[in-house]
């Protein structure tokens, strides 16, 4: 298993939903204080349904692929679907297993847009603890 | 008075004695480290003791010798396992004392680690000592184990934090020192060697420097009691920390030494058992030296342990340990140095220890650490627990390879192949 899989390559260098929203309901930015990602969401929201949705970050290969995945999840769906991601649906898009260090660089995109959207603080995965 | 950077390369302030003909028989000394057995294929190749070193079976053997014979409290037992356990731990503080040439043993206290110690000193002796207006002076090349402390103490007391700046090529700015160093400085802590950079600080003429303000000075020696022979009385510190588990030695267990009347004026650290002489409802008198900073049990077979990785590294030499480092260290930068696009951080070999730091053109540290990782190759990526170095060298983070006793040159082929690797996988993909 190749923590540097194609797929994870081409979403790092070639991202999905990459820029900023100029017309956004919901801005919100958070870093990995542990390795210095950062990644910024922007979501236009009409009716409950994510219909536009923007990227923007630095940090490792594995945190900016995750964000660029979880944008193509979840734009055109309907918000409360945000809710319901969890650590282990990341994992299923990254497609490879992560140790606990890089596991917060995989889950950052949705800490991010969980925090912007629902006010949730907690790492995914970790809210139940 | 006038400072400046040696040119010349500085180890505990003599010039450094490299002898080709005392090099280290690695592949003997990888046999006393059971850790290698266990990871065969791929090969464990370890490059991250600047964070913590590998333990050979010898210092495993004398902590467990300890739970398997003589496991029990030391100091108050009156019977014959409590008084073996109290002799060896005892012993330990003895072969340590030994080791940094520091006068008594009774000036080495035990503590949890280099964090642990310089936090006894900030609240030991920079709240008796330390008032609002006064001055403590620091580098911007600490690991935060020698900054956060100076800061919670500057808040608590209305102190200044002052700071030595860091040239570009990861030298102290030491011509700033004579206009920093005034009657209001009360302390100066400084690393000896940089976790970061390796640089090799000249500790000797800066407490020479500090002492003639009548500031004391604390040394963060994390990263040089494993590397270098120390000598306390030679630099004539007031304090130096440092910690077993990047010497060979077991986690958990750290030291402090401190000069005599320092150490017998401070009030108690921590309060509790074994730090007393005698104890009524209101008040109590404290034990003599060491004991009134070691309150509660110690951990004791990591004492034990400690005594035997110093006894270890005395039995192979320092020297030839640091010969054997700036050999891997000389080899390492000249090959990666021929890298495209890498930038590495930090003094040339021979003016510095054998950690070193560097950062790939357009690969993140962490993509270059886990490229590594599937090739068993063990490093660290991160801001190494020096935000402010990282600041003023304008990045969040880089990765650092250092090297220990047992490395070997063909490691460092590893290292480089795999970064080629890295480099090999990011760019070809690049439009």
């Amino acid at each position: 298993m190749n923590i540097y899989e194609e797929d994870i390559l081409d979403h790092y260098q070639n991202p999905s939903n990459y820029g900023d929203l100029e017309d956004a309901d919901i801005s919100y930015e958070e870093d990995n204080p542990l390795c210095g990602d950062k990644i910024h969401m922007d979501l236009k929201i009409e009716d409950g349904i994510i219909q536009d949705i923007r990227f923007h970050g630095y940090g490792c290969t594995i945190s900016q692929a995750a964000a660029s995945m979880l944008t193509e999840e979840i734009k055109g769906k309907p918000v409360e679907e945000v809710k319901k991601l969890t650590r282990d649906d990341i994992l299923e898009m990254l497609g490879i297993p992560l140790g606990p260090v890089r596991l917060k660089c995989g889950l950052l995109a949705l800490k991010v847009l969980k925090a912007g959207i629902y006010g949730i603080k907690e790492w995914p995965g970790e809210e139940e603890e | 008075m006038h400072l400046e950077q040696s040119k010349i390369p500085v180890i505990g302030e003599k010039p450094m004695n490299i002898d080709p003909y005392r090099s280290l028989k690695v592949e003997t000394i990888r046999k006393d480290f059971p850790i290698f057995e266990a990871h065969d294929n791929p090969p464990l190749i370890y490059l991250d003791s600047a964070a913590s070193s590998l333990t050979p079976l010898c210092v495993i053997d004398a902590m467990n010798e300890y739970y398997l014979n003589y496991r029990s409290n030391i100091h108050r037992g009156i019977y014959q396992i409590s008084e073996e356990a109290t002799a060896r731990y005892e012993e330990a503080r003895k072969k340590i004392a030994r080791f940094i040439n520091s006068r008594r043993s009774s000036q080495i206290i035990f503590t949890r680690n280099t964090t642990e110690s310089i936090n006894l000193v900030a609240y030991s002796w920079g709240d008796a000592n330390i008032r609002e207006g006064d001055e403590i002076l620091v580098t911007v090349m600490e690991h935060h184990s020698n900054l956060i402390p100076w800061q919670l103490l500057a808040q608590r007391t209305g102190a200044k934090l002052r700071f030595i700046e860091v040239t570009d090529e990861g030298l102290l700015q030491l011509e700033d020192l004579d206009g920093l160093l005034t009657e209001r400085t009360k302390l100066v802590a400084i690393t000896h060697v940089s976790n970061v950079l390796g640089t090799i600080n000249p500790v000797q003429s800066i407490t020479a420097a500090a002492h003639q303000v009548n500031a004391k000075v604390i040394i963060d020696a994390a990263q040089s009691v494993p590397h270098l022979p120390i000598d306390v009385q030679q630099i004539d510190c007031d304090f130096l920390a440092f910690s077993g588990h990047k010497m060979c030695g077991p986690t958990g267990v750290g030291v402090l030494y401190g000069k005599r009347d320092l150490l017998e004026q401070m009030p108690p650290f921590l309060g509790g058992g074994s730090m007393i002489r005698s104890v009524e409802r209101e008040r109590s008198t404290y034990a003599e030296l060491p004991a009134k900073f070691e309150a509660g049990t110690p951990g004791i077979a990591e004492a034990i342990g400690l005594g035997a990785a110093v006894d270890y590294l005395s039995d192979i030499g320092l020297d030839a340990i640091q010969a054997h480092e700036q050999e891997i260290l000389e080899y390492a930068y000249q090959i990666l140095s021929e890298i495209d696009g890498i930038t590495l951080y930090g003094p040339k070999p021979r003016q510095r220890a054998g950690a070193l730091t560097f950062n790939i053109n357009g690969i993140h540290p962490h993509d270059l650490a886990g490229i590594l990782d599937g090739d068993g190759v063990a490093v660290r990526a991160g801001h190494h627990c020096a935000q402010p170095l990282m600041q003023k060298y304008g990045v969040i983070a880089t990765a650092r390879a250092s090297f220990y006793l047992y490395n070997k040159l063909e490691e460092v082929d590893r290292l480089y192949d795999g970064l080629l690797k890295a480099q090999k996988l990011f760019t070809r993909r690049r439009r």
